[in-house]
């Protein structure tokens, strides 16, 4: 399955980025196999607004089914939702250790975004 | 004849060099309207008192779909550069507030399923303050976009006359709104290191407008000289400094005009109008 992380870095050593709609990158990992693609998400960072709508069209379209990341806004929360995927809130720390969280199944996923929208 | 009064920074003095002004210019004889553009906290009617004859509503036309004539291509979410609207799944997300209202939509949806339906998200008020005119937008709480708005009440400008807008702060999409046109822009600014630094950001959003402009110096001894060191290096006119007093302090937190309360500061309200009318004669 595919897992979308938020990070600061371009490997599976980097830590989270708790920003959702204007994290720099996402790291598309392949949970079984542990391989990964890296998505470049430099020109959302700096939108006026709308950053957490096409951040999520990104992941949509990246074909991950899981999001972890720290803050996830109402507008990002229902884009990411509509393509039925489910999302980690709240997550911080490295990558790698997120991914054996989820492995032993002690993510919750969220109900709601975390996050109040912002502009 | 349209004088926009902007700032880089929050807090300068807009609304009291505005009010002040429309005031002084209408004493003048001037045909004057006073036009608050600053819709998301508009407070020149604190100061000018305005009988308001009409409210209109003011709305943006946002995307309704049609889910039984939507094939989810995508056309629509692809022309969208807000993200108003994006197709997720084939299914049609909107989201009203980044709704700018364009249309583009429903032009460029090949089966006719994007309809436009009108959603208001503020009031357009006129009414007068003796004799000067009294335009004001007021954003609706929880709405995020006042360009629409702005742009509906510089519609409402009549074209004769003398127009003071009072424009909302920074140098962003609704300042820009509330400024272009304009024959002239006042820069308002206080002597302080962040007034500098925000009038520098100001200074350089009007010259690529091309419009006009001169700098209005507010509290003029409460700080120190770098407004008007960087004025000079600059070749910017410094049409007018206005002196930090405690007594029109007192008289603006009560809502009064300053001009009216002080009559030192009728003088200079009176030479800073002067001067605005001959600069606009140059332009």
């Amino acid at each position: 399955m595919k897992v979308a992380i938020s990070t600061l870095g371009n490997d599976l050593d980097s830590r989270i980025d708790e920003r959702f709609g204007r994290a720099k990158q996402f790291l598309i990992v392949d949970s079984d196999s542990l391989n990964f693609e890296i998505i470049d998400n430099d020109e959302n960072t700096e939108l006026l607004s709308g950053a957490g709508i096409q951040t999520a069209e990104r992941i949509v379209n990246s074909g991950a089914e899981i999001v972890i990341t720290g803050h996830c806004g109402p507008k990002a929360f229902r884009t990411l939702r509509a393509a039925g995927i489910r999302i980690v809130t709240g997550a911080e720390g490295g990558v790698k250790e997120a991914l054996e969280t989820l492995k032993k199944g002690e993510f919750q996923f969220a109900q709601n975004p975390n996050v109040r929208g912002h502009w | 004849m349209r004088i926009a009064v902007a700032s880089g920074k929050g807090g300068t003095g807009k609304t009291t060099i505005a009010v002040n002004l429309a005031y002084t210019m209408s004493k003048n004889g001037e045909d004057v309207v006073y036009v608050d553009c600053d819709v998301e906290e508009p407070n020149g009617h604190l100061f000018l008192k305005p009988a308001i004859e009409e409210v209109k509503e003011i709305g943006v036309l946002n995307p309704a779909v049609d889910e039984t004539k939507c094939d989810g291509c995508g056309e629509c979410g692809k022309v969208c550069r807000f993200s108003a609207i994006v197709v997720i799944s084939s299914k049609v997300l909107t989201f009203p507030e980044l709704c700018h209202g364009c249309g583009a939509c429903s032009l460029v949806c090949p089966k006719d399923a994007v309809e436009e339906i009108k959603r208001p998200i503020g009031v357009l008020e006129t009414g007068t303050s003796d004799s000067i005119g009294y335009i004001a937008g007021r954003l609706n709480i929880r709405e995020a976009m006042p360009v629409p708005l702005i742009a509906q009440v510089k519609k409402a400008i009549p074209d004769n006359g003398i127009t003071i807008i009072d424009a909302p702060p920074g140098t962003s999409c609704p300042v820009i709104e509330a400024v272009k046109n304009c024959g002239y822009v006042i820069l308002v600014t206080e002597p302080t290191p962040f007034g500098i630094n925000d009038l520098k950001l100001a200074v350089d959003m009007v010259k690529s407008l091309d419009i006009p402009f001169g700098v209005v110096v507010n509290r003029a001894e409460a700080g120190d000289n770098s407004v008007q060191e960087f004025c000079a290096l600059e070749n910017i006119e410094v049409i007018y400094e206005i002196p930090n007093d405690r007594l029109a302090a007192e008289k603006y937190s009560q809502g009064d005009l300053i001009c009216v309360a002080i009559p030192d500061f009728m003088k200079h309200f009176k030479m800073l109008s002067d001067k605005l009318m001959c600069n606009s004669l140059a332009f």
